[in-house]
């Protein structure tokens, strides 16, 4: 597998489904995980989701009886992708902290 | 009931950024949209600012207004491929995209309508005026519109662009 390097939202994206969980949970999953932070739009999510599935990084489980909403969940190769960005979220981490580690240090 | 009132007002399609903005000043101003049609707006009587309007261009796709609903978004109508959404303020901000990627395909998209509208125009255009047709000229200068349109998109996704190289 290439490196490849995750947008925040797919990061987010990815790391709300290693549970199942449906759209609208997937957009206060991130923002809880993200303090507020990141915000995740209908429309871009829905894009994300739809690409991630092609891809094979989801799948959307079948849908229980009388709900309309649609499931998704991490793959085996989506769990794959989201355990080499965060190996490389690390190595960013630890060479921002290696140089700036004595300025900044509140 | 709701007391309502319709507006006849027209947008060029590159302008549906001033567009949303007016829809927007008239939803805090307490008129929230309800229902579209060509050039045609009905608002109904709301407090000022309940609601916040979105609109998309985005192909016929039922799992997608659901997937909308899903996130408290209600959908107002649609005029050709454009889709109207309005959500209660009260859910917090709003917004269809939140990355530039997904802002730059969606302009990308409107490109490809007005490109393929505009080519179409011209080549009717000259066809009809190398046929002796009067009326080649009205497609000529639909043409020549849609095509200033597609120049002015062209610039808001570069500008875009530009700023990917350097962020989300």
């Amino acid at each position: 597998m290439d490196n490849i390097v995750l947008t925040e939202a797919t990061y987010y994206i990815l790391l709300a489904l290693v549970n199942p969980q449906h759209g609208y949970g997937i957009m206060q999953e991130t923002e809880a995980m993200s303090n507020g932070r990141v915000h995740l739009a209908a429309g871009t999510l829905y894009g994300a989701l739809n690409a991630m599935t092609e891809k094979g990084w989801i799948e959307q489980l079948p849908t229980e009886d009388g709900s309309r909403k649609k499931n998704y969940q991490l793959t085996a190769s989506g769990l794959e992708v989201l355990t080499r960005e965060l190996k490389r979220l690390k190595e960013l981490v630890r060479n921002g902290e290696e140089m700036l580690g004595g300025i900044d240090n509140d | 009931m709701t007391e309502r009132k319709t507006i006849r007002k027209w947008f060029f399609v590159w302008d549906f950024e001033k567009e949303e903005e007016w829809l927007n000043e008239m939803a805090l101003s307490g008129w929230a949209l309800v229902s579209v049609g060509f050039c045609r707006y009905t608002f109904e009587r709301t407090e000022p600012g309940e609601y916040i309007i979105r609109l998309e261009m985005h192909k016929h796709d039922p799992s997608y207004l659901a997937f909308m609903e899903e996130t408290n978004a209600e959908y107002v109508g649609r005029v050709f491929q454009w889709i109207y959404f309005r959500r209660k303020s009260e859910y917090g901000p709003f917004d269809i995209f939140s990355d530039i990627d997904s802002k730059i395909e969606h302009l990308r998209n409107i490109c490809r309508v007005l490109f393929l509208l505009g080519i179409g125009n011209i080549l009717i255009g000259i066809g009809n005026s190398l046929n002796g047709l009067n009326i080649g000229w009205i497609n000529l200068i639909c043409g020549s519109l849609l095509m200033y349109g597609l120049g002015n998109l062209r610039g808001k996704v570069t500008y875009l662009e530009k700023e990917r190289k350097l962020r989300e």
